[in-house]
Order: structure tokens, then C-alpha cells, then sequence
């Protein structure tokens, strides 16, 4: 099989779940090529090898500047076509999925998405799909190829199991309409304070922290158990706390050892950011929130209570 | 100005199943406006009354039944109804949708074409950059805010690291974030009142396309399999009597998380 992944990039930097999906990629066996799209990106080429990438293709390009999906369509169009990649992999984001889903209906493909695994079985292959909430897992395939995939954020962490990749510039052509969507202002991240990406445990509030002075609950907490302050969008629209915070859908997806969620509901715009935690806490005052169907200890009551109570027990185990 | 919004019907809530013959989403229990295609109406509806013109047609793909969630963005405000129904459309997947509601758009020829940000049934955020690739035209996603001025469509788009501003020149298709606006409920008057707008409902064949490009032979994905979802441990849940604090320490240092 002929796999390629689309490692995007922010910032200079490869993201962290194009990588878990490249290693996922080459664990399986096959010969992997990574395809990085963007202008000036050549440097950040090399990087993936490491993660499993025997061949980084790089269209450095002005019109793949900004990161809007409809030129990464025609780009991707043209190299699976030219080179006969059977499998198209992304890491799931706001710009894979309008690439991948662009791709899908520019190659007539199938797309499968929200996917949580990639095996090999009886020589094909299977995406593992969990839906309706988690409620089922589906065991999904493709009738031809190629087969794109979309996977679930932070689905897989990237491993270093490679070595040198070797890098190759390709050129590709463009069509109108898909430069027609300018970027007028790109945001870029603001970074304060260790990423909520790379940190094990996490103590996030949402509107049930009821004012942004209640933070410091979070960040009290955080702080006793080592860890990083996260938000919901619906506190970041507020003013609440800071945009790097946010977790979600629009915001970013973390898999620490522990979060703990307080005063937020679990709509799912925030939960497919933090569904691959592996415990969930979850404080709220309404049994019914969503969030307790998702968490391993939830507790109904008062999170202005509870909290301040928590950090000093843990503290004071800390200290014993 | 003409706004057409796509919409699906989705099952509401413990009506959520797959069928375990056909592995697809049981569509035969009660039916809903998918909750985030709500937002990209009432964005049409907001479009159209600022500019005191206009016109706001949503547009459908399903079966027949799927008529009333278009009726309820009628009773909202929007002014046409269509949807396309035909029996060889079941077990469309995404490349076979979006070229169903493509020749369905292609139609209208709408200035704007809005979608909501993903199906609540299906959680996928992606036929609008399907649709846009299909019919050629500009797109862009997650749009928290958005205005249209002189011929083209600016929004602010919401990513993993903050708001992008990003213009295209009209026709455009947009998928709209469920964080721009807050959808109005149908009043009294306009559920009445729906009842006489046009509805129209559209076979494959009115649209020109043959049974095998749509349904299941048009699909290129399937689903195997049918799995219940792994254990998730000893999930537990308890109510505060004073000693939730102690109790979550028990926990995480029963998990070697302290």
C-alpha cells in the first residue's frame, strides 16, 4: 500500500496529531509519504522522518500561504493522482476536514471520519468508528480507492520510530476558485504558559464557574496537582480566559493522564476535544449535564465548594 | 439576494439507532432539524431582513418525512422549501450527498450557499467543502460571525488556534459554527403560516441523476461491522454529602494519579 499523510503545520511547527497519525501509518507496515503544503515550509519537511515518514513531499507554494483548504485540494488531487497513493490520511481539524472532505468529491473517494483506529484485517482496511455518542463503535471500509481517512484529534500520540526521510519539491497547478477565499487577517496562537496539549493533568472550568474571577479555583487546583488550566469556548467567547486555553472542536484536543472538568457541561463541541483523556472528573451541579456520561467519577454539587476543598486535600497530601 | 441553506432531518434523541440489518442510522422514529443547521437559517434569515431583500430557500435531502424539518424553517422565516426524495437515495454516503445536493444547488443558483457546521447524527463537518469543490465555488467553515458587502462574504472563522478573517466574492458557500448566532423559535404566525409557502420535492430523475451515482451503489464508504463501545471502567457517580472532595482524592490516588 501506498499511504500518504497530510502533516499540517502552524506557527512553523508540525502538528502534534499529523505525526500520531503518521506513526499510526507506518506501524502498520506500509511505506509512508508525508506531504507538507504551505509557503516556506521546506525546513519542516526533514522533521518527519522520525515519526515514520520515508518520503516528505513539500509544495511550498504562495498560494498554499494561508491555511485554507481549497488549494490543498488541488495540490493533493494532483499528487495522488501523479503517484498513485492508495490511502490519504488526516489528522482531524478545521482545515483537514474541509481538505479531506474537498478531496472526497474532487476524486470521487470515500471518506470516513471521527475515526479512533486504522488495523489491517484480512488485508484490508478497517477504520474503527465510534458514533451516536460513543454508544456504538463501527468497523468502516472503502469500495476503491483511494481510501481517506480522517482521524479523531489526538487519536494517536506520534512516536519516534524512524529515521531520515528523504525530502522531495513538487509543483503543482492551481484552480481559480479554489484561490478565490482570501485570508485577511490569520490568527496566531498566543502562548502563555506551557501548552494544555503537552500537560498529563488538566483542570478545566466552563460557565458553571459562574464569573472569570472563579478561574483562580482552576488554577489553584492545577497548580496542587501539577497541571494546566483548559476552558470551554463558551468562557473563551466571554472574555473569560485566553483562546490557547480553549478545548474543543475550534480550540485544541488534549489527551492528558487526568481532566478534570469543572462547572462544564459536555456539549460536543468540547468533549471531542478531550474525549481521549484517560480520567475524566467531572464536578457540576446538574445531574442531567452530558458531561457525566463521558466521566469515570462525576459529582453532582457545588464546584465553589468542592474545588477549594480539593486543592487543599491534595495538598496536604502532597506535603504529608 | 438569494440564500439558499442546506438542512437535514436527524433522529432526536432516544430514537438514535442503527439498524443492525442495514447499519445505517434508523431514520423511521421521530425526526428534528439538526440543531447546528438552525443557525446557518436563522443566518440567512438575518442576511436576508438586513437588507430588506432576498430570498431564503432550504434546501433537503431525505425521506419524505424530512419535510417537516424543512416546514420548521419555514415557521422560522425561510421563504421555499425543497427536498429531494427518492427511495434509491438510502445509504448515501458523502461523495454520493454531495452529488445529489450539488445538481439540486446547481438549480437554484443561489448567491450564498449555508450550511451548519456538522450533522448531530452523523458528527461529520464536511459536506460543505464537498459541495463547494463540486460546484467550483469558494468555501469556508466554522464562521462565528459574518457580513456581506458589496458582492462578496466576510467571516471570522474559528480554528484550533483563534479567529481567522476570511473573504470570498459571492457565490460562496459558508458552514456556519453553532457560536454565531442563537436560533429564533418559529412563532405562532409562522408555523401557520409555513403551511403555505412552496414546498417542492424533487426526484433523481427531476435532478438528472442516475440511481447508480446516488444511494448506496454511489457510495464509496461502508460500514462492516457493529460493535458495542469497550467497557469505560468503573464509571461512577456520587452527589455531594460534604465529603466529594475527599472522595475524588480517594479516587485518583486509587488510580496512582496523586
Amino acid at each position: 500500500m501506498a499511504t500518504l499523510v497530510f502533516l499540517e503545520h502552524h506557527d512553523d511547527e508540525l502538528q502534534k496529531g499529523s505525526l500520531g497519525v503518521l506513526s499510526k501509518a507506518a506501524s502498520l507496515g506500509d511505506d509512508v509519504t508525508g506531504v507538507v503544503l504551505g509557503s516556506g515550509v521546506a525546513p519542516l519537511a526533514s522533521g518527519a522522518g522520525k515519526f515514520g515518514a520515508s518520503r516528505v513531499l513539500v509544495v511550498d507554494d504562495p498560494a498554499l500561504e494561508a491555511p485554507l483548504p481549497q488549494p490543498r485540494v488541488d495540490a493533493l488531487a494532483q499528487i495522488v493522482r501523479d503517484r498513485g497513493f492508495d490511502t490519504v490520511l488526516f489528522a482531524g481539524s478545521v482545515l483537514a476536514a474541509d481538505t479531506a472532505a474537498g478531496l472526497a468529491a474532487r476524486l470521487d473517494a470515500g471518506l470516513n471520519w471521527d475515526l479512533t483506529d486504522l488495523a489491517r484485517e484480512d488485508g484490508r482496511l478497517v477504520g474503527k468508528r465510534p458514533a451516536l455518542e460513543d454508544s456504538v463503535y463501527a468497523d468502516v471500509g472503502w469500495r476503491g480507492e483511494p481510501r481517506l481517512a480522517l482521524f479523531r484529534s489526538g487519536a494517536f500520540d506520534p512516536s519516534e520510530t524512524g529515521g531520515e526521510a528523504e525530502v522531495e519539491e513538487v509543483s503543482v497547478s492551481f484552480e481559480d476558485f479554489s484561490q478565490a477565499a482570501k485570508m485577511l487577517e490569520q490568527a496566531h496562537e498566543e502562548r502563555s504558559g506551557p501548552s494544555i496539549e503537552d500537560a498529563e493533568v488538566i483542570v478545566a472550568g466552563g460557565r458553571g464557574l459562574g464569573g472569570p474571577e472563579n478561574f483562580k479555583l482552576c488554577e489553584e487546583l492545577a497548580e496542587a496537582l501539577g497541571g494546566a488550566v483548559a476552558a470551554t469556548r463558551a468562557v473563551v467567547d466571554a472574555g473569560w480566559y485566553p483562546y490557547a486555553a480553549q478545548v474543543g472542536q475550534t480550540g485544541r484536543s488534549v489527551s492528558p493522564k487526568l481532566y478534570v472538568a469543572c462547572g462544564i457541561s459536555g456539549a460536543i463541541q468540547h468533549k471531542v476535544g478531550m474525549q481521549s483523556s484517560n480520567v475524566v472528573v467531572a464536578i457540576n451541579k446538574d445531574p442531567n449535564a452530558p458531561i457525566f456520561e463521558f466521566s469515570d467519577l462525576g459529582v453532582v454539587g457545588d464546584l465553589h465548594e468542592i474545588v477549594p476543598k480539593l486543592t487543599e486535600l491534595v495538598l496536604a497530601r502532597k506535603g504529608s | 439576494m438569494k440564500i439558499a441553506v442546506c438542512v437535514k432531518q436527524v433522529p432526536e434523541g432516544a430514537a438514535r439507532r442503527l439498524d443492525p440489518a442495514t447499519k445505517r442510522l434508523d431514520r423511521s422514529g421521530e425526526g428534528a432539524l439538526n440543531p447546528f443547521d438552525a443557525h446557518a437559517v436563522e443566518e440567512a434569515l438575518q442576511i436576508r431582513d438586513a437588507a430588506g431583500e432576498g430570498e431564503v430557500v432550504v434546501l433537503s435531502m431525505g425521506p419524505q418525512k424530512a419535510l417537516d424539518s424543512l416546514r420548521k424553517a419555514l415557521a422560522m422565516g425561510a421563504d421555499r422549501a425543497v427536498l429531494v426524495s427518492d427511495d434509491a437515495l438510502a445509504g448515501s454516503d458523502l461523495v454520493a450527498t454531495s452529488g445529489v445536493l450539488a445538481k439540486a444547488l446547481e438549480r437554484e443558483q443561489a448567491d450564498l450557499v449555508l450550511l451548519g457546521q456538522q450533522g448531530s447524527d452523523s458528527d461529520g463537518a464536511v459536506l460543505g467543502a464537498s459541495l463547494a469543490d463540486r460546484l467550483r465555488l469558494p468555501m469556508f467553515s466554522q464562521a462565528a460571525e459574518l457580513t456581506v458587502e458589496g458582492g462578496s462574504i466576510r467571516g471570522k472563522r474559528q480554528t484550533e488556534f483563534g479567529y481567522d478573517v476570511i473573504e470570498a466574492p459571492l457565490p460562496a458557500i459558508v458552514a456556519v459554527s453553532d457560536a454565531i448566532n442563537e436560533p429564533r423559535y418559529p412563532s405562532l404566525k409562522g408555523i401557520m403560516g409555513a403551511k403555505k409557502k412552496p414546498q417542492e420535492t424533487l426526484s433523481l430523475a427531476d435532478l438528472e441523476v442516475e440511481s447508480g451515482a446516488a444511494g448506496e451503489e454511489g457510495s464509496k464508504t461502508e460500514v462492516s461491522t457493529l460493535g458495542d463501545p469497550p467497557p469505560r471502567g468503573d464509571s461512577r457517580k456520587i452527589e455531594d454529602d460534604g465529603s466529594a472532595a475527599q472522595q475524588i482524592v480517594d479516587f485518583l490516588a486509587e488510580k496512582r494519579l496523586l
